[in-house]
């Protein structure tokens, strides 16, 4: 660093510039989004009014229902309506819920949060122990053990393991809740103020509807968790594995630094900001795992609330659905996208 | 045979390339968890192939009389609530997710192979926006736009298949371009050029070829996640419908039985585990061989 002939207010301008740049690649992303939604919502169906007005409707009403629906006018125009309806917040209305598709996203949106949240500590947690161990001790069983395991993690259906997770910690063992959210018997017993359950549970000091929730909440957060799991430590392993033929690291080995000190102190230094936009990469995925998860515990989340709208044929609800997640994904991608520029002293 | 396949100045072009696969193969089969994927995809086309011979039971003839049988020795799998032995579903199974893989594999690594090239070989704006698309394609959740797309196309496995295609070329664009970037400028397309061949010809003759091995890799690891997608739309009833005895839908069947018979939904999921995995360990065998550079990280 200090070679760096730069002055503070020169690299800030470059930071300034850089960030500049990045905010137009993000909102071309989203456009792009916008434009593979509008795509599937508007062009893809072989007749969309049909969709909405089924196939029982008269000549006048298919009629009047294209009209309202735009679909007379050309596609760009229609296309840029649509952009300018999602960033005013208008999604379009659910059929099957009746509201405005933009509400019923950011009450069910919470719920998600909470269980992929809970998912990643898990991943986290044990994901990048996991990996380290596997990568000082390359070859061995306990490694061969812990490749096996991340790779199940690329190879078990999420639903699947989910129902087996049901029928053995469930039905089996009866060490967790079944599915939902919390029992019927303690619904709507606490004040939503952050939606997050577990939290306003605390906040309001019910303990007895903290541990349902928490009951109900381990089994399907768990099971994301894994999936995080596998992927944190297969890519911890890998970025050690590098870091451990390093030559600084075989210095501080002839040097005579312990093992557990070449690995912690001088080795996982380096890993740490890749390991950030990996573990960024692991929530965003999270939140695509949770639809399996959430179709087969009933999970309340956006998850849940796209695959009903699935079976209703409810197109306005799955493309809101699907945006968001979409650009919650993206954001997270930029944001670790982001923060291994500024984390990594080579970018700077 | 040994010497022809390893001799160092092959005589024909037939005996490089012979002599190339000896090799990579040899290396492959020392390594164990390959030589498992090896045996695990054979299996599945084998077991495909002759579906009609192994399955002892027909996978759509229904007996009420047996409805739910644990799994025996006469039904080693159980049968489901319609009294199908589902070991035979299981088996028949097999074929269409090799038929989902296989379409998906065809339909997705060509475009993307297509894609990347020209947009790795024009360079300039047909790359910008080449890129930009793929980007775009890229940046999405894969199983979130599969979903939305055969929710537009309704379910069926023909469009459960075109969806996947869709999500699963980008990865493909990217890995051609960058190859194509690499060989761009190399002395023997400039020759090839000189000699008057058209950009047409240089790409598809000269340097796809040359995208092959890296490809072949990453759509091996990319099998489980598409026979993953594949099972979950399928389970969500958006992929194959009943009665065909596809994995994630026989899941789904057996979704309501879970607490009490169990084998009814847990016996396709090991199939599909098994298949995955064997996909994994062989993507991961094949990328030791073929690219040296990452060997032995996981």
């Amino acid at each position: 660093m200090s070679f760096n002939p730069d002055v503070p207010s020169m690299r800030l301008a470059r930071f300034a510039r850089s960030l500049g740049g990045f905010a137009v690649v993000t909102a071309l992303t989203f456009l792009g989004l916008l434009a593979i939604t509008f795509f599937i919502g508007r062009v893809v169906p072989i007749d969309p009014v049909l969709a909405v007005v089924g196939d029982r409707a008269t000549n006048a009403q298919y009629e009047t229902a294209r009209i309202a629906m735009g679909l007379d006018r050309p596609l760009i125009v229609q296309f840029f309506s649509y952009v300018g309806d999602v960033l005013q917040g208008d999604l379009g209305t659910s059929v099957s819920t009746g509201r405005p598709v933009a509400q019923d996203l950011v009450r069910v949106f919470p719920a998600t949060l909470e269980m992929a949240t809970i998912g990643i500590i898990i991943g986290v947690v044990l994901g990048v122990p996991m990996g380290v161990y596997a990568a000082a001790r390359a070859g061995s069983w306990s490694d061969q053990v812990i490749r096996v395991l991340a790779l199940l993690g690329y190879s078990v259906p999420a639903f699947w393991l989910g129902l087996v997770g049901l029928a053995v910690f469930y039905a089996g063992l009866g060490w967790v809740g079944g599915p939902g959210r919390i029992d019927v018997f303690y619904d709507g017993l606490v004040e939503p103020v952050t939606g997050l359950l577990l939290v306003d549970s605390l906040l309001d000091g019910q303990m007895d509807v903290f541990r349902n929730a928490f009951h109900r909440i381990i089994l399907p957060a768990t099971i994301l968790g894994f999936f995080s799991l596998a992927y944190i430590a297969r890519m911890t392993r890998s970025f050690m594995l590098d870091q451990l033929s390093q030559e600084y690291v075989t210095t501080a080995r002839v040097k005579g630094v312990s093992e557990t000190r070449v690995i912690w102190g001088h080795a996982f230094g380096p890993i740490r900001v890749p390991l950030i936009t990996v573990i960024g990469l692991s929530y965003a995925g999270l939140l695509e795992g949770s639809v399996m998860i959430e179709t087969v515990f009933s999970w309340p989340g956006i998850g849940n609330y796209l695959t009903t709208a699935l079976f209703n044929a409810d197109m306005n609800a799955v493309l809101g659905a699907t945006l968001v997640i979409g650009a919650v994904f993206i954001l997270i991608n930029k944001v670790s996208d982001v923060l291994y520029r500024v984390l990594d002293p080579r970018s700077r | 045979m040994h010497a022809w396949l390893i001799s160092d100045s092959p005589a024909s072009r037939l005996q490089a390339s012979a002599g190339r696969f000896y090799r990579a193969g040899g290396l492959l089969l020392r390594n164990p968890l390959a030589v498992a994927g090896v045996l695990i995809i054979g299996l599945l086309i084998v077991t495909a192939i002759f579906a009609p011979w192994i399955a002892p039971e027909s996978p759509v003839g229904q007996n009420l009389s047996n409805r739910l049988l644990p799994p025996s020795a006469d039904h080693w799998m159980g049968t489901d609530e319609l009294g199908r032995d589902i070991f035979s579903r299981v088996i028949y199974g097999s074929r269409i997710t090799l038929m989902i893989v296989a379409l998906v594999a065809v339909i997705s690594a060509p475009l993307g192979l297509v894609i990347g090239a020209i947009s790795g070989y024009f360079g300039g704006w047909t790359d910008r926006v080449l890129m930009g698309l793929t980007d775009v394609f890229l940046s999405m959740p894969k199983l979130i736009m599969a979903l939305a797309f055969v929710a537009a196309l309704g379910p069926g496995i023909e469009n459960a298949i075109i969806a996947i295609a869709i999500t699963a070329w980008p990865a493909y664009a990217r890995i051609a371009r960058a190859e194509t970037l690499t060989f761009r400028n190399a002395e023997f397309v400039s020759a090839t050029r000189l000699l008057g061949a058209s950009h047409l010809r240089i790409i598809f003759a000269h340097v796809l070829p040359l995208c092959t091995s890296s490809m072949i890799v990453r759509v091996t690891l990319d099998m489980a996640g598409i026979i993953l997608t594949a099972a979950g739309l399928g389970f969500l009833g958006l992929g194959a419908q009943p009665p065909l005895p596809e994995w994630g839908a026989m899941i789904s069947r057996g979704r309501v039985f879970i607490l009490d018979q169990w084998w009814v939904a847990t016996m396709p999921g090991l199939a599909i585990i098994l298949v995955s995995l064997g996909f994994c360990f062989l993507g991961d065998g094949l990328r030791d061989v073929l690219d040296p550079k990452s060997a032995g990280k996981s």
